[in-house]
């Protein structure tokens, strides 16, 4: 086991190697610093001289990838692909455009985040489930009918109209909770029960759907019909054998995304105006703040390589056929 | 005369056509094909959607033929008309689809007006005659201004407007389904009249009985529209008095556009790796999975927005590259296509590379292995038509969620270029509109409806088609 982890650790670092020439590239090459610092300036009436400013001021006036100026060691390492991208590798992010330090908000920006993500997370399973269940115990009813077909009218509007309808709904129009902001302690929830519901609520359809084809495939296998035949109830059934086999699939495509929790979601926090890695990475997008979109992309694909190495590890832990090899 | 502009999604769009109709006359002589097709056009929720989804696509076909109009000649001087010929066109990139909506173009308000409202939505301070002053509600330009009084008017005249519509529609749907009719009793040598009681028992297997109701509401939408939209904005006008259903409709083809072309744009790399993965294996395999990934791991929205806005600043510092604005933002479409087939072609590959895994171990391809067939056949001969229903069904499953990406990536400002109609960025204006008082809640809500009719008919087609295609679903 343990010699499995530290073997998939290994294998991580070529992905993450791979990841950061991509950022590099995309960042560094196909633009150049001068373009970055005239966007960030502003088009028209930039002056070579403040070009020049602005590079110095963020670290963007040094070669790419090799400074001939020095020699030994630091010919690498003074340069932008180290300084920007390697550095990445010890979780050091520097500094975003207004100077503040990405490691820090992002340190201070995560529990935000997984304060929406967590509950919706959890509440999402618990409902999705039960509503999966019920349509399988209904199979081939009306109810299973009219159940799928609500399910795929819910799969079918966008994200944004449950968010808008929400806040219209219970913040504009019943005064229930604050439309948005947020509040650290324990005034907290005001401002989470809403985004968890929208977050549900959303991912209902398509998750309940998918539930349901792992129940139904269950259902029809042969444990199934033995456990019928010793004469076990219908609820006995579903919930002793279907849940707990279909619970393998759902259980690790749920660790996948645990890592990524910590990111939050994007457009969720951003509508809601909540201070977590979701909204920072959207007013990082909208103002163009390259550094911290790099330091997301990394963080995100360390976070996803995370979830794959423990959906691996979770998948020999609920199901004992497989094996580590 | 008028100079023909091939952008490149548009080429795209036709080349797409092209391959979609040599794939009918394929399909109409394998069985295999037929079989399953014929699966979906029996099911009744398989034709209703693909007639409103066939709708969706009239619309978007319409507005991929694009034009600039000549400027009006003036003759500036005699010099000039000896010197040259050359004609000089507008900037503005139009489309078939615009000449059909000139009314809905051409007519703008000055600002916000309710869906069907004969007046302007905020009123307005107007200097009267005497040098008082008074704040009514003015009048519109164009909504409603053909009535007198528009108080008393404007609900009999709605009501006599749509009458006349659905009487047209109807009259429309009798013209083309007589037709239809007699062709199909033609065929079972049946009188009209017993065909038609077939279709309406239902004992026919294509449920015509579908067919004709679904496209009835239709063509009563369509005339609706057609007889109502000229005198009213049957969706009020946004900010800068721009009619809501205009740009509803000219968003029609951006989302279908990032609906099929990121998939044509990924489809050969997703196929291509994905099989050789499964074939070869080996360092083959090795290298492939490692670069999925590596393009996997990357979050996808944060890729997406990091590659546009890199190609934001590439387009800013390039403006010579463009000549009209619509190019610009054409080719901003194009990357964003691109870019989404990027980070979604890992799916499908994964597929396709287990599938090929599976196939390669049949004992038909170990026979064309003795025999000495080459590799690059097996896979085109044997791999490649084995696996295609797998590659039909994900195109047609990923179409909604693509359709629906859009206007979150609009939300997030990594969209489609902020000139370009699409829904996403309906909703992304309209959100600010939210907070108004009284609210602006026509724009988004056509913006929503559209989008909703749209994704319902296509997810509802997908599962038809996963039904048919999916042979672990197919039945007997």
């Amino acid at each position: 086991m343990l010699a499995y982890i530290v073997r998939r650790f290994f294998y991580a670092i070529p992905i993450l190697i791979g990841v950061n020439l991509i950022t590099f590239t995309l960042f560094f090459v196909v633009n150049t610093p001068d373009d970055m610092a005239r966007m960030q300036l502003g088009m028209k009436h930039v002056t070579p001289a403040a070009i020049e400013k602005w590079k110095q001021a963020h670290g963007y006036d040094r070669p790419l990838l090799y400074n001939d100026q020095h020699s030994g060691l630091s010919s690498v390492t003074d340069t932008i692909f180290f300084d920007k991208s390697v550095r990445l590798f010890a979780f050091q992010f520097g500094q975003a455009d207004d100077g503040r330090d990405i490691a820090h908000d992002i340190r201070e920006r995560m529990w935000p985040s997984l304060a929406i993500a967590v509950p919706t997370l959890l509440a999402g399973l618990l409902v999705t489930i039960t509503v999966s269940m019920l349509l399988a115990f209904f199979r081939a009813s009306y109810i299973d009918f009219a159940g799928v077909v609500l399910l795929v009218v819910l799969m079918s509007v966008s994200s944004l109209f449950y968010i808008i309808a929400g806040q219209y709904l219970v913040g504009k129009l019943l005064h229930l909770v604050p439309i948005s902001g947020y509040q650290g302690g324990i005034d907290a929830w005001k401002f989470i029960i809403l985004p968890v519901i929208i977050g549900v609520v959303g991912g209902l359809g398509s998750g309940s759907r998918w539930y349901r084809t792992l129940f139904l495939e269950e259902i029809g296998k042969d444990y199934v019909r033995t456990a019928r035949a010793k004469g076990l109830a219908e609820i006995r059934v579903l919930f002793r054998h279907v849940l707990r086999n279909a619970m393998i699939p759902i259980l690790t495509g749920v660790v996948v995304v645990l890592p990524t929790l910590f990111m939050g979601s994007l457009i969720l926090e951003s509508f809601f105006g909540i201070p977590g890695l979701g909204s920072y990475t959207i007013d990082a997008i909208r103002s163009q703040d390259f550094a911290i979109v790099r330091a997301m992309v990394f963080l995100g694909s360390v976070l996803y390589i995370l979830g794959l190495l423990l959906t691996d590890i979770s998948y020999t832990l609920v199901d004992p056929r497989v094996r580590l090899s | 005369m008028i100079k023909p502009v091939l952008l490149w999604t548009d080429m795209l769009i036709f080349v797409l056509v092209a391959v979609v109709i040599v794939f009918i006359f394929y399909a109409r002589h394998h069985e295999h094909l037929r079989a399953p097709w014929r699966q979906v056009f029996r099911s009744r929720i398989g034709v209703a959607s693909l007639l409103v989804l066939s709708v969706y696509v009239l619309i978007a076909l319409l507005d991929s033929v694009h034009f600039r109009l000549p400027l009006a000649t003036q003759s500036v001087g005699q010099q000039s008309q000896q010197n040259q010929q050359q004609e000089y066109y507008s900037v503005e990139v139009l489309s078939l689809l615009d000449i059909a909506l000139l009314p809905l173009r051409e007519q703008g308000e000055k600002t916000y007006s309710a869906p069907l409202a004969t007046e302007l939505f905020a009123r307005e301070t107007v200097e009267l005659a005497d040098g008082g002053r008074q704040r009514f509600y003015p009048r519109l330009e164009y909504g409603g201004a053909h009535l007198k009084n528009p108080a008393a008017e404007r609900n009999t005249d709605l009501l006599k407007r749509s009458a006349v519509a659905i009487v047209m529609g109807l009259l429309i749907w009798l013209v083309l389904m007589t037709p239809l009719l007699w062709m199909l009793a033609r065929r079972r040598e049946l009188t009209l009249a017993a065909m038609l009681e077939n279709i309406l028992r239902r004992r026919e297997a294509v449920p015509w009985f579908v067919v004709f109701m679904v496209s009835a509401m239709l063509l009563i939408l369509i005339m609706l529209m057609v007889w109502l939209a000229p005198y009213y904005h049957l969706f009020g006008t946004d900010k800068v008095g721009q009619d809501v259903l205009y740009q509803a409709l000219k968003s029609v083809r951006t989302a279908l556009a990032i609906g099929t072309l990121t998939t044509l744009i990924m489809l050969p790399f997703a196929v291509l790796l994905g099989i050789l993965a499964g074939y070869f294996r080996g360092w083959v395999d090795d290298v492939i999975q490692y670069l999925y990934t590596t393009l996997n791991s990357i979050p996808g929205v944060l890729l997406i927005a990091a590659a546009v806005l890199m190609l934001q600043v590439y387009i800013d510092t390039h403006p010579e590259l463009f000549a009209t604005d619509s190019e610009r933002a054409d080719m901003r479409l194009l990357f964003l296509c691109m870019i989404l087939g990027i980070t979604s072609w890992t799916g499908l590959c994964r597929l396709l590379r287990g599938e090929t895994m599976k196939i390669r171990e049949v004992e038909y391809i170990q026979a064309a292995t003795a025999f000495g067939v080459r590799s690059s056949r097996i896979i085109s001969r044997h791999i490649l038509p084995n696996v295609m229903h797998i590659v039909l069904i994900s195109v047609v499953l990923d179409f909604s969620g693509l359709v629906l990406a859009e206007a979150v990536l609009s939300y997030v400002g990594v969209g489609v270029d902020p000139s370009m109609h699409s829904w996403g960025n309906m909703i992304n204006s309209a959100r600010l509109e939210m907070a108004r008082e009284p609210m602006v809640w026509w724009a988004l809500v056509a913006a929503f409806v559209f989008m909703f009719v749209l994704v319902l008919a296509a997810n509802l087609f997908s599962d038809v088609v996963r039904d048919a295609f999916d042979p672990r679903l197919r039945k007997g």
